[in-house]
């Protein structure tokens, strides 16, 4: 039942993602989509970082080096094809490919939580490094210069196998947003396959995940993998929605923004993260326009505030809370009808010791609940 | 020859620049198992440091040799004092506050001082000739330094009570604290002591690469990766990552030019960690401080 309830919650949200791209374009001005779909590829970025961390448990620090190398990829594609169809398949594959190579490593190396973390970030970092160094003529892959700092325009998306129908940025609103809803239910679908519990019980219990028969590694670089593809495809819509990628998407405030959503938004739920990215993205755009207090200054204290004060993220917190609020609403109403029953006859004594034994000794807070029930 | 000495005294700069900045973080990571990400923000915190006292008159040695560690240290202090200490055991959660940590002194220092370089110091002590090749004297001095560090933490661990306390605390912290060890003070001296030489070691680089907000992501990248290859022995993982990594740095760098440089040396790393999960340390030479 309470799988029915969730299976209904995603499509709920998923209705709400549609309804909401059929809407914006007609309500909201230009500008505002335009940095609304620079926000949705944000959000799948948040989204793919919630699926391998949130539900494989793979600490990677360093999600926005395939969020990079899926925008490089797509930018370096569609310029070299002249048209954006197959240049997305190849930036999610290039992803997928680099995610496999360095996963394998990791995994079947037996790299445990924390140097997963600083590995994974090692490698966006000098990602980064690396790429900014590529200025002048001699980096080029086929047509396309690398560009160094300044990075590359992007190609936008055309219409599919149509490389002179190119869409106006109205139009990437409804492919990013769609992209969104897509990978939002592929990636809570993916959840609730086999796969996807084996990689929960391998996040709740490695060892014993794997004395059950499961190949730890292969699942772990399963997740990770897919999870580069989705990140992959945050990089196409992201360049798609700035118009040029730059390497700045491997810089470590990007990680630390991609790991900030999430913390944010809270493990072990898809949409925590897509929220937590939207709304951090406002934040941070609303900071940008004024300049007495830092960006990096508000993320740190973020950041740091939640780790100590809110561990579990706003969602998770909040979904606690109204479970509580829930069960304690039952007791109330359960122990409302035990008086009911106790005070219409000597009937319910007999087992009012007994009864009384099982809400525990709880016969003076009832009584101070009682007070309070009616309301 | 003359061209043999000069390349391999390039590389063994190499090499004693990437143990220095590692060196702190090895110390906090090989004795409190505590990763700490702001790591490359208390470089950035000793470059500052320097720039900011060499501009007010103070002697560059005095600033670069006393100052820096000095107030660095101290912020390591207050910091284990006021974030740390609540996280231990919580490796994850350490991981995310000293990176929130990192954000924040990279905020503070650029609301302070501007997101550009801070006025700038040349190196002193001119150059060295080899023959038809040049070299930096500051660059062999900073080579001498290193070596020097790295004795002196030896003798520190290995000779002092305070060293015999801190290696028995980080063997098993409890029985260390059911012998009457303070291991809560430990932990607290051994965080700001970290620190003081990431501060040093920020400090000594600053005439060499200039400070900004943002210089820590330059750093932090290459030490956690000679830490991590390094594995847990802090002094002999340090300076045998150290020696490893930055030989195939400098050598490729040599052949090819400093953007294949860097690339060997990440391969490197991952092709070792592949091999030696828990480090060069973790898999040769355990016993090893």
């Amino acid at each position: 039942m309470i799988l029915a309830r969730d299976v209904r919650g995603t499509l709920a949200i998923a209705a709400v993602g549609v309804l909401f791209m059929l809407i914006a374009p007609s309500v909201l001005e230009l500008f505002t989509i335009i940095n609304l779909t620079t926000a949705i590829a944000l959000a799948v970025l948040a989204l793919s970082l919630a699926l391998v961390w949130g539900y494989g448990g793979i600490l990677c620090f360093g999600q926005n080096a395939f969020f990079g190398i899926g925008a490089y990829a797509y930018t370096i594609a569609a310029i070299n094809f002249g048209g954006s169809s197959w240049a997305i398949l190849v930036a999610i594959l290039v992803a997928v490919a680099f995610a496999v190579v360095i996963g394998y490593v990791m995994f079947y190396g037996r790299v445990s939580d924390v140097y997963l973390a600083v590995i994974t970030l090692t490698v966006s970092l000098i990602l980064y490094s690396l790429i900014r160094r590529t200025s002048g003529p001699d980096y080029k892959i086929g047509k396309s210069l690398l560009g160094g700092f300044n990075g590359i325009t992007s190609p936008p998306i055309n219409l599919p196998w149509d490389p002179s129908f190119v869409l106006f940025p109205e139009h990437v609103f409804y492919v990013a947003m769609g992209a969104l809803v897509v990978a939002y239910l592929f990636t809570s679908w993916l959840t609730r396959t086999h796969f996807g519990r084996v990689c929960v019980s391998i996040r709740e219990n490695e060892l014993r995940a794997e004395l059950l028969g499961y190949d730890v590694r292969l699942y772990k670089l399963g997740i990770f993998a897919v999870g580069a593809g989705v990140a992959g495809l945050a990089g196409v819509l992201f360049c798609n929605g700035v118009g040029r990628v730059t390497p700045d998407v491997f810089n470590l405030y990007n990680a630390a923004l991609t790991i900030i959503w999430v913390i944010v938004g809270g493990r072990g739920t898809l949409i925590g993260p897509i929220l937590g990215a939207f709304g951090l993205f406002y934040l941070t755009s609303a900071l940008g326009t004024q300049s007495t207090v830092n960006n990096n200054l508000v993320l740190g204290i973020i950041l740091v505030v939640f780790v100590l004060g809110v561990p579990k993220g706003v969602i998770p917190t909040l979904a606690g809370w109204m479970a509580a609020r829930r069960t304690r609403r039952a007791l109330r109403a359960r122990e409302r009808r035990m008086r009911l029953r106790r005070a219409r006859g000597g009937g319910g004594r007999n087992d009012g010791a007994g009864a009384g034994a099982g809400p525990g000794g709880g016969g003076p807070a009832g009584a101070g609940r009682g007070a309070g029930a009616p309301e | 020859m003359d061209l043999v000495a000069a390349v391999g005294l390039q590389i063994l700069y190499g090499i004693a620049n990437l143990a220095l900045i590692s060196l702190g973080l090895a110390i906090i990571f090989g004795m409190m198992r505590v990763i700490n990400l702001a790591h490359g923000e208390f470089l950035m915190l000793g470059g500052y440091t320097v720039v900011i006292a060499a501009n007010a008159g103070v002697n560059l040695w005095v600033a670069m040799l006393i100052l820096a560690p000095l107030v660095v240290g101290v912020i390591g202090v207050v910091v284990e004092r006021l974030l740390i200490r609540w996280l231990y055991g919580r490796m994850i959660d350490t991981l995310l506050a000293t990176w929130g940590l990192s954000l924040l002194f990279i905020g503070i220092v650029t609301s302070i001082f501007g997101a550009s370089t801070a006025t700038t110091i040349s190196p002193p002590l001119g150059v060295v000739s080899i023959g038809e090749y040049t070299s930096s004297a500051y660059e062999l001095l900073l080579i001498g330094i290193t070596v020097a560090l790295g004795i002196a933490v030896f003798l520190v661990l290995k000779m002092t009570s305070l060293g015999l306390v801190a290696r028995g605390t980080m063997q098993n912290a409890e029985m260390a604290s059911a012998l009457g060890v303070s291991t809560s003070r430990v932990y607290m001296i051994t965080f700001g002591i970290g620190a003081a030489i990431s501060g040093l070691a920020g400090g000594l680089l600053a005439p060499v690469t200039g400070v900004l907000p943002t210089i820590g992501a330059v750093y932090i990248a290459k030490a956690f990766i000679t830490v991590i290859s390094g594995g847990a022995a802090i002094l002999a993982g340090t300076a045998s990552a150290s020696v490893l990594l930055g030989g195939v740095n400098g050598i490729a760098a040599f052949l090819t030019g400093p953007t294949i440089g860097e690339v060997a040396l990440l391969v490197t790393a991952i092709v070792l960690l592949r091999l030696m999960p828990r480090g060069i340390t973790g898999g040769l030479f355990r016993k090893s401080l």
